[in-house]
């Protein structure tokens, strides 16, 4: 091992990045650092760019400026500054070091529940059908679902297909796994059982950026908090100072009372 | 009229073989244009959209006998003489190719951003998108209306024998020459064409049977 006296670098690594919709400013100058096995929440009104930041990360969204790098690599451009997009396979290639999931599944609706988490580890790691559906099998049974292998998605409930949806992402492997409202479009019944995976994958190490309104989740599961208002990164720090009722950050103060007003 | 009708189908035996070959070389080769330039309409840089866009409008705004006569009379003034046959095999594709666009691109068009998304988060290249994510689930919307599509071609395969190629029509043509007796002639011929139509819908029903799990 090396010596530990340097600083550990971040494995996500997000520098003055910045993006417009046409006049629409989204991010302004957004930067943040994850490191490894850090779960991150990040909060902020609708239309703040907490989804265009996460899109950003794995490049389903490119930027106008600005910096994105995990493990070190620049994700969606190649190296050297130029700003010269990756090409199609890199990309490719790249993207299958960070999982998504999304708000509303995205499940591959003519596979089943192994098939949707087989398909990448198949065309992407080069596995063997037997073996992507042992690894399959295992994630499944991690997410309580070892008994639906063989179910569609549309014979699945919400709260169901969502754990597909995680154990699809996490079977890659990936460094980092981003979560995109995951459970803004279940049924309120069904986000605990989304919500004690994701809680699990913590536990494991899982470096986690979580985009979420589960405000009592992010206190109790994520080490930082990044509240975003206007396309930029407002406050950050630890849930217990983030969620605060004092803080002296005005646009934080409105937002958590608002949401404390509409959701307690 | 079963006598005569009976005296007649030997000498139908050879057009309807060819209306038969004209069919099918014409459904395959405007599936394989068809779906490469659909791909490039809905995936394509602008200038390759607004080509196929433009392509596919024109051809379809053309009678498909304009289409084959221009083929036939019209091209060897730049030099280009085909082959009465394969001038209608030309016309023909032109005309379904553009049919076969529209067909995938509304497809294709209905399978949600999402899944695209997906299938880009796990690593998927473009190649592996398509036909692992996209296609799959395209196909059950492309299915009836390209059968629809194949049957019009058996239909259209008639108008070759405007070139003088003895299809199953011009044989029909020849046989009533020779006897005079036009009615049982035409229904036998109509029926031959239904029987051919009616066996490609029973296919696509059961095929689209097959598809109809995919729920989303």
């Amino acid at each position: 091992m090396a010596t530990n006296t340097q600083e550990i670098p971040a494995l996500l690594d997000v520098r003055d990045v910045s993006k417009a919709f046409g006049t629409v400013q989204v991010l302004r100058s957004v930067s943040l650092k994850v490191s490894r096995g850090e779960v991150v929440t990040v909060i902020g009104p609708s239309g703040s760019g907490k989804t265009t930041l996460l899109r950003c990360v794995n490049f389903l969204e490119s930027y106008d400026s600005g910096s994105i790098r995990i493990d070190g690599k620049e994700v969606g451009f190649r190296e050297g500054g130029s700003r010269q997009r990756r090409g199609e396979r890199d990309l490719a290639a790249m993207r299958a070091e960070t999982g998504m999931v999304f708000q509303s599944f995205n499940l591959f609706p003519h596979l089943t529940a192994a098939g949707n988490i087989m398909l990448g580890l198949t065309k992407v790691r080069g596995k063997s059908t037997a073996e992507a559906r042992s690894i399959a099998e295992h994630w499944l049974g991690r997410v309580g679902l070892g008994h639906k292998a063989d179910s569609l998605p549309a014979e699945l409930s919400g709260g169901q297909q969502q754990r597909v949806g995680i154990a699809r992402a996490v079977a890659m492997e990936p460094k980092i796994l981003l979560l995109d409202e995951i459970t803004s479009a279940l049924d309120p019944e069904l986000v605990g059982e989304v919500l004690e995976v994701v809680r699990g994958l913590a536990q494991d190490g899982m470096t986690m950026v979580m985009v979420t309104h589960e405000m009592a989740f992010a206190r109790d599961a994520s080490s930082r908090i990044v509240f975003m208002a206007d396309g930029g990164v407002s406050a950050i720090g630890p849930p217990r100072d983030i969620l605060a009722a004092e803080t002296d950050n005005e646009r934080l103060r409105s937002f958590l009372a608002r949401f404390r007003a509409s959701h307690f | 009229m079963l006598g005569q009708i009976i005296y007649a189908l030997p000498f139908l035996a050879e057009g309807f073989a060819l209306t038969l070959w004209v069919s099918f070389l014409v459904v395959l080769f405007s599936l394989m244009a068809g779906v490469i330039l659909g791909v490039g309409l809905v995936y394509g840089p602008v200038p390759l959209r607004w080509a196929v866009r433009i392509f596919s409008d024109t051809i379809r705004g053309i009678p498909i006998l304009v289409l084959i006569f221009f083929v036939y009379y019209g091209l060897p003034a730049i030099g280009l003489h085909l082959p009465s046959f394969w001038a209608a095999v030309t016309a023909l594709t032109l005309f379904k190719t553009a049919q076969v666009v529209e067909y995938l691109r509304g497809a294709v068009g209905s399978i949600p951003r999402g899944q695209t998304e997906a299938a880009m988060a796990i690593g998927l290249t473009f190649r592996q998108q398509l036909t692992s994510v996209i296609f799959p689930q395209a196909f059950r919307r492309f299915l009836p209306p390209w059968i629809n599509g194949v049957t019009d071609a058996v239909k259209g395969s008639a108008l070759v024998s405007l070139l003088g190629i003895t299809d199953l029509m011009q044989a029909i043509n020849q046989v009533i020459g020779r006897t005079y007796e036009a009615m049982p002639l035409y229904i036998l011929g109509a029926l031959i064409y239904f029987a051919v139509n009616y066996t490609l819908s029973l296919a696509s029903r059961r095929l689209e049977r097959r598809f109809t799990f995919i729920r989303e």
